[in-house]
């Protein structure tokens, strides 16, 4: 089924998601959509998939206008969607999801077994190994991830949507994926793949259209080469490599010793972990999301509940402190989920940078806000931090993801620092934020500070680590050197140390 | 939504189920213990001489007669007491050999202490087992049905804290309804109908507006409070044999069944409500885990947004299945004139709408658990006034707190933490 996209228009408020965006999309193609977070391209596929509707152009399926009011018309219509995030019920089989929505019965009752054989049939036909009564929650991402597509295609998919599917994938993962893709443009699906990781698009594209701001601004052929994509995606050429001079090691900052985290529900997420980080060198810690990166991270901030070992800064024992305390030792930390754990959306940008200092001055004074010095100390900031607002009294809930994170980092460097910790620092920014936020990291470094980066991204990894430590299910793989190959690095993601790799302890 | 998929337990499960490093925990058996510790003191300590007749007998004289059971006061508490002390010291076992202690471990070892308990306090007297038990389905009836309600309207995704007032718009309206036209099953639609309307609000503000509906929950339970006892007061109290004199559904012996001893009386001679109140917890745990209303009713409760992008329309499933739960909360607040008193009174619910609320909670959200819940809660309250009709050594004022103190020992101590339907309470906007 041949799609088109006409002229697609869709504004909210003042801001123009997209632009009279032209589309086409051929039977047995895959067609890659490249744009950076926020450019418009999950806004243009929700109106495909009719959970939006344009305020002008037209959807053309083989040439037929179509009108969708709802998903329901869409998937009708052919139409199938492999989310970003996954639309499974967690606490469903993988039956009870496939069925949702077109549901076969008998005599009033659901008839599963019907389910699990659509199920099992579609999987065969694609090498799946998925049990059709296994419950989602139970599932690895990635198979999670195939269960979708089972959803889409047990619906008779012509066009196939995949937004951003490899966010969550294990390189080998992600490769999977690719073979997949593949498999259904031999069988004449017609595939969108939305993205803003250009290796995987020159891999597996056909036809490349990039779309900035809301406006498609060309189109590439899969041979381009990455920095001319780049360029292309962001509007002006970028640094994709960060400059960085070889480490100075400073002696051991940080040691972590056989730290063991048990989670709210009683499992251990963080599994006998040790590992030391020298003054003036970056500490990557890699891997798939979940793997107990994040709570590692909370544990060395005092943020964990149940956590055995020792964890020590300069000799000073982070276990027995408060987060006060810990903080008050010079621990900077950039929280993954920024919004939700880094700053107050309804404070002011001023607000937020103060947010962990009003216990004492030049902040506070007998129990008093010093308005006048928050002032300056906030306009410098927002200057030297390069955060494009119109002043410091913008709520911060109004900026950018780029220009949060920013905020989160000024106030986190400003204090006089002996670890810093970055929990993935550049997710869903843009890429002239990666680049300033990975240059401020650098810069940290370079000033002897000990870094630590968690990051999924194998490019930040790479780009940033003098030393890598993989983790997977709470254990940490090995640590290896910066440089160590990435096809290296992927296997360790799952959990397999490959012959022959040097694994530093 | 943006975590639906990256716990860490999703991605890694069963890998580090080490009992070695879980914590233990002793709740269980200290609760245990400290409950043996209050048998002793109340069944040896404080122990009375003295017989307790436990009686079988049934009101129904065509029913199978079994013998009375007289218990030596002082034996039954001292077998009873060491029970309590050996299950106690069981449970400790258990949590020290890692074993989570069994829910009904805890049933029989509250049954031990509910046996030894009336023992005691009825020492003296006679105990009638079989009307314990009818007046604790009367007064579970009611719970039940607004736990149904409840189940529905939370696994849809609403959370239904004005189960209190459909129960009592649908007392009112039914009294009033069959005194009126005289017809029972005139006022049973009517409840019905106010439980539906009540439920109608509920929805517009917590669906289409989406309103916190905690708020409107409690708002609606004080507007039909209010409504309903301004109305009783200025028309029904002038009108009573005009407006508050409804007939009353008489019991239905159903052949055979209703001659078994205890159990005939107790389930098989009851009014049509407590029939329809069986076929409604099966047919509701069916079509909850069986059919497409029911996937479709726990997917919209679980993931709005997955239920939305497969083509379902949460908004309108979400509204018509709290009405459905109004519907069937309104029929149990006919219970309460027409099943059981007749005329309507003031406040006649009585705060049961939030015993059922916790009977939902209790029975975690499933139907079946839901009413065994709220069969509890009704034993409870009736144990309380049979006890205090045949006096009792235990003030009467401690009796009345009984009912509560269950539910508040069976929500907090024995459920814990549970899971409820993950979007319960959150309104579904499009993003």
């Amino acid at each position: 089924m041949k799609l088109e996209l006409q002229g697609i228009t869709k504004t909210f408020g003042a801001l123009v998601a997209n632009d009279h965006i032209d589309l086409e999309v051929e039977p047995g193609e895959i067609h890659c959509l490249l744009g950076e977070n926020g450019a418009g391209k999950s806004t243009l596929m929700n109106i495909l998939y009719g959970l939006y509707q344009a305020d002008g152009g037209t959807i053309l399926l083989d040439g037929t206008a179509q009108h969708f009011a709802g998903p329901g018309d869409a998937m009708r219509a052919g139409i199938g969607m492999v989310h970003q995030h996954f639309m499974l019920i967690p606490v469903f089989t993988v039956a009870e999801n496939v069925m949702l929505g077109h549901e076969q019965a008998k005599l009033g009752f659901l008839d599963l077994p019907a389910a699990r054989a659509k199920v099992r049939e579609i999987s065969a036909r694609f090498g799946f190994d998925v049990d059709p009564d296994a419950l989602v929650e139970d599932l690895p991402v990635g198979v999670q991830q195939r269960v979708e597509i089972i959803k889409a295609l047990s619906r008779n998919a012509q066009v196939l949507v995949f937004d951003e599917p490899t966010a969550v994938l294990t390189p080998q993962e992600t490769d999977e994926l690719m073979a997949i893709m593949r498999q259904l443009k031999e069988a004449g699906t017609a595939i969108v793949f939305i993205t803003h990781k250009l290796r995987e698009v020159r891999e597996v594209a056909d036809r490349i259209t990039v779309i900035r701001l809301g406006k498609v601004v060309g189109e590439a052929s899969p041979t381009a080469t990455n920095s001319e994509l780049a360029s292309l995606m962001v509007g002006r050429s970028v640094e994709l490599t960060v400059e960085k001079s070889g480490s100075v090691s400073g002696g051991h900052a940080l040691t972590v010793d056989h730290v063991t985290v048990i989670d709210a529900r009683g499992q251990v997420v963080v599994d006998d972990v040790s590992f030391e980080v020298q003054a003036g060198e970056i500490l990557a810690i890699a891997g798939v999301q979940g793997n107990g990166q994040t709570e590692l991270t909370e544990a060395i901030l005092g943020l964990e509940e149940h956590v055995t070992g020792g964890i020590h800064l300069d000799g000073l024992d982070l276990r027995q402190l408060s987060m006060r305390k810990i903080l008050d030792a010079g621990v900077g930390f950039v929280p993954e989920d920024r919004q939700e754990d880094a700053l107050v959306p309804e404070f002011t940008i001023a607000e937020n940078l103060m947010l962990d200092r009003s216990d004492g001055e030049p902040f506070v004074k007998r129990g008093t806000l010093q308005l006048g010095y928050l002032r300056s100390f906030a306009a410098d900031k927002v200057k030297e931090f390069d955060v494009r607002t119109q002043g410091i009294d913008t709520l911060v809930g109004r900026l950018s993801g780029g220009n949060q994170q920013k905020v989160v980092l000024a106030r986190e460097l400003s204090r006089e620092l002996r670890l810093f910790v970055a929990a993935q620092p550049t997710r869903g920014l843009d890429v002239g934020s990666i680049e300033f936020v990975h240059e401020r990291i650098v810069a940290t470094r370079d000033a002897g500070v000990p870094v630590i980066v968690i990051s999924t991204e194998l490019d930040e990894v790479v780009a940033l680590a003098d030393r890598i430590a993989v983790m997977y299910r709470g254990r940490i793989v090995g640590i290896v050197p910066g440089d160590t190959p990435r096809d290296v690095l992927g296997l360790m993601m799952a959990g397999e140390v490959p012959h022959g790799t040097e694994v530093a302890a | 939504m943006t975590t639906a998929t990256t716990s860490p337990g999703a991605t890694a499960p069963a890998v580090h189920t080490d009992a070695q490093l879980l914590e233990r925990s002793w709740k269980v058996p200290i609760g245990l213990g400290v409950f043996a510790l209050v048998a002793i003191i109340l069944f040896v300590v404080l122990g009375r001489d003295g017989q307790s007749v436990f009686s079988f007998t049934a009101s129904n004289a065509n029913a199978v007669q079994l013998p009375t059971l007289p218990l030596g006061a002082r034996a039954t508490g001292i077998v009873v007491s060491v029970i309590a002390v050996l299950m106690a010291a069981g449970a400790a076992v258990l949590v020290q050999r890692r074993v989570h202690v069994p829910l009904w471990y805890v049933a029989i070892y509250t049954l031990t202490l509910v046996i030894g308990f009336l023992v005691w306090t009825t020492t003296g007297n006679t105990l009638h087992i079989t009307g314990l038990l009818v007046g604790s389905l009367a007064l579970s009836a009611p719970l039940i049905f607004g736990a149904l309600g409840g189940v529905i309207s939370e696994r849809v995704g609403v959370t239904n804290v004005a189960i209190e007032g459909q129960l009592l718009a649908g007392a009112f309206v039914s009294a009033v309804t069959a005194s009126v036209t005289g017809s029972l099953v005139a006022g049973v639609i009517a409840a019905m109908v106010a439980g539906v309307l009540v439920s109608f609000v509920l929805g517009a503000f917590a669906v289409k507006y989406a309103v916190n509906q905690v708020i409107v929950g409690i708002v609606l339970n004080v507007l039909v409070l209010g409504l309903t006892t301004f109305l009783y007061q200025t028309v029904l109290v002038n009108n009573q044999t005009t407006l508050n004199t409804p007939p009353r559904f008489h019991n239905i012996d159903i052949p055979l069944l209703s001659q078994i001893p205890v159990i005939g009386p107790l389930l098989f001679s009851q009014t049509v409500i407590v029939y329809l109140m069986y076929i409604a917890v099966i047919a509701i745990f069916v079509g909850l885990f069986r059919t497409r209303w029911g996937l479709r009713l726990r997917a919209v409760g679980e993931h709005p947004q997955a239920a939305d992008t497969v083509g379902i329309n949460v908004a309108r499933t979400r509204f018509w299945n709290v009405a459905l739960a109004g519907a069937i909360v309104g029929l149990g607040g006919a219970y309460f004139t027409l099943g059981s008193v007749g005329p309507f009174s003031q406040n006649m619910t009585n705060g049961n709408g939030f015993i059922a609320l916790a009977a939902v909670i209790f029975g975690r959200w499933d139907p079946i658990r839901a009413t065994l819940a709220a069969l509890l809660f009704g034993f409870a309250s009736n144990l309380q006034s049979v006890i205090s009709i045949l006096g009792s050594p235990v003030p009467n004022d401690f009796l009345l707190m009984l009912p509560y103190v269950v539910t508040i020992f069976a929500v907090a101590g024995v459920v814990g933490r549970v899971r409820g339907p993950a979007a319960a309470g959150r309104p579904y906007v499009k993003s």
